[in-house]
């Protein structure tokens, strides 16, 4: 059962790692009368350079590379034309004449716009639901406060996968909703294989991450703040737009970053409530790796993916520059 | 009546979250292989589930490696948080930006890159590979819950532990590590859901001979779910419930 399937230098190289590490804090020890404490993060420094910080490094050395290793920028010409190649050899063969043959392949920025403009929607949606429910939640009169957080965690116990395919018998043609209807009088209706869908699927899976910043966010907040706005002459909607919300910026900031990233990058939920009609961009990140195997296209898009993700997140930090926003906790 | 309103409106949002679960939970007592028909109640599936290797397998996969990840990750995660926070603040700067760069991977970027470094190295990927990649991903969130412990801590606590002539290394095992408990315990926590549930880091790291639960769905969805999956995720959600309710009700006899 348990595959063991390391080549005999990993483990020598393991072995040595944690002999040394060993060896280290003895003498440490010894020394000091006492563990050089900084040097308990030796070991995670090592595991991470070896497994977050090298294989970033791999992304972009397959992403300016070609199949023999050659420098290129090939890569993201792919990207933004999908026919590159094709096209390429149309125009060795057929010189200039090729030209009228030629034309862009969009597919690649086509399908990163539809993510990133599904992701936005998601996100909005997410805050525009998420909102009033970790408000309401955090209301100091509802004293259910507690119980409603464990409410929003426990479906996320149930697998992810079993959630979505449970979302496919509601929503498919002889699923639930659509026997219901026809029990009514009404038609059925096509609810699945579409981009709502597959947005349906999106809220559903990532809301909880929307309300736990904010609702961590108010909780934490200095209610006597909304009692001076009111005492100071402020009615409900002042408060709540005045001082409540610029309050919880944030939780905010830190609620859209856990919606919008795993949104773009999702690839599960529009392969099963899309059934494929509707390609996003983890879609065909994944497609490029395993189906392809074209790892050199496949590292390109995800350097584009990450660059933008960075460059989002960039853009929300200068928003709340402390970094309050808290996680899920 | 404005009470009533955000009761309402958290009911349906609370419902739009369980209509799922309450359909798998259902699905899973009906005595035929359909998913829109009801044909009747059984234990059918839950019997069968035991009896499919396929499942076992996964489900001893899944466990076992969110077990081992949750061990090696609160080690390692300890450590590296007691050492980040006795770090000068050059140093210590550097070591929380590497702790928040997966956080600012997708997960679909973790699993390829990782996925990139075991072939680049041919290394074969199976358990051990996704052991690895689930280690990895679990342990910042480990730092992240026991660095916030440490710097509450009083520090001259540690300090008086000294004094009242404690070696280090028993005033670490026995004030320090007391101090950031809490903290460990919830990361371990974090930990162990994490990669209880994970499936794109997994499904990218492992082999199609060796599956989790995840992944496992994941290449039976295209055939059709097995009701007896869904059986599966309904016994591992009770038993996750009951457990919180122990949990919940220990730590209220405590208080």
């Amino acid at each position: 059962m348990l595959d063991l399937s390391l080549p005999w230098w990993g483990w020598l190289l393991m072995g040595a790692g944690l002999v040394g590490f060993i060896a280290m804090l003895v003498v440490s020890i010894r020394r000091n009368q006492g563990v050089k404490r900084s040097l308990f993060a030796s070991p995670y420094t090592l595991w991470m350079i070896i497994f977050t910080v090298l294989p970033v490094i791999l992304i972009g050395y397959y992403a300016f590379t070609d199949m023999n290793g050659n420098f290129t920028l090939d890569n993201f010409r792919n990207f933004w034309d999908s026919n590159y190649e094709s096209n390429k050899v149309i125009m060795q063969a057929m010189g200039e004449a090729g030209a009228a043959y030629v034309s862009r392949g969009t597919v690649n920025v086509d399908t990163l716009v539809y993510s990133l403009w599904m992701a936005f929607k998601c996100t909005a949606i997410c805050l525009i639901a998420g909102y009033p429910a970790a408000l309401f939640m955090a209301d100091r009169n509802m004293k259910l406060g507690p119980t409603l957080v464990v409410l929003f965690i426990i479906p996320m116990w149930m697998n992810f996968l079993l959630r979505t395919i449970a979302w496919m018998s509601l929503l498919e043609d002889s699923g639930l909703i659509n026997s219901f209807l026809r029990k009514l009088g009404f038609d059925g209706v096509q609810l699945m294989y579409n981009s709502n869908a597959v947005l349906l699927g999106m809220v559903y899976n990532f809301l909880p991450f929307m309300v736990f910043p904010i609702y961590t966010v108010l909780n934490k907040m200095d209610f006597r703040l909304s009692e001076a706005a009111a005492d100071l002459g402020c009615n409900s909607w002042q408060t709540l737009y005045k001082v409540v919300m610029p309050l919880s910026i944030p939780g905010v900031i830190s609620g859209i970053t856990m919606v919008f990233m795993p949104s773009v990058t999702t690839f599960f939920i529009p392969r099963m409530l899309g059934g494929g009609n509707t390609m996003m961009f983890g879609d065909l990140i994944e497609s490029k790796f395993l189906v392809e195997g074209n790892w050199n296209v496949g590292s390109a898009l995800s350097l584009i993916m990450m660059v933008l993700i960075l460059i989002s997140l960039s853009i929300l930090r200068k928003a709340d520059p402390n970094g309050e926003g808290g996680g899920i906790a | 009546m404005m009470k009533f309103l955000k009761r309402f409106y958290l009911g349906i949002i609370l419902v739009f979250l369980y209509v799922p679960i309450g359909v798998l939970i259902v699905q899973s007592f009906n005595a035929g292989k359909s998913r829109a028909k009801w044909e009747g109640f059984s234990f059918r599936w839950y019997v069968e589930l035991f009896q499919d290797t396929r499942i076992m397998n996964a489900l001893y996969v899944t466990v076992s490696i969110a077990l081992l990840a949750m061990i090696f990750a609160t080690i390692l995660g300890t450590l590296a948080a007691i050492g980040i926070y006795s770090m000068k603040k050059r140093p210590q700067a550097l070591m929380m930006t590497l702790t928040n760069l997966p956080n600012t991977m997708p997960d679909i970027v973790t699993g390829i890159s990782l996925m990139l470094l075991f072939l680049f190295t041919k290394v074969e990927r199976g358990y051990m590979t996704m052991l690895l990649a689930h280690i990895t991903f679990d342990v910042p969130y480990v730092i992240l819950s026991v660095l916030p412990k440490l710097k509450q801590m009083n520090k001259h606590t540690y300090e008086a532990a000294l004094d009242l002539g404690a070696t280090p290394t028993y005033a670490l095992t026995h004030v320090i590590i007391p101090e950031c408990k809490q903290g460990i315990i919830t990361g371990a926590m974090l930990a162990f859901t994490l990669s209880l549930d994970d499936f794109t880091i997994s499904y990218f790291t492992t082999s199609p001979l060796v599956q989790n639960l995840s992944t496992l769905i994941y290449s039976a969805a295209r055939k059709g779910i097995e009701p007896s999956l869904n059986a599966l995720s309904a016994l591992m959600f009770i038993s996750l419930l009951v457990l919180l309710l122990i949990v919940n009700r220990r730590t209220a006899e405590n208080n």
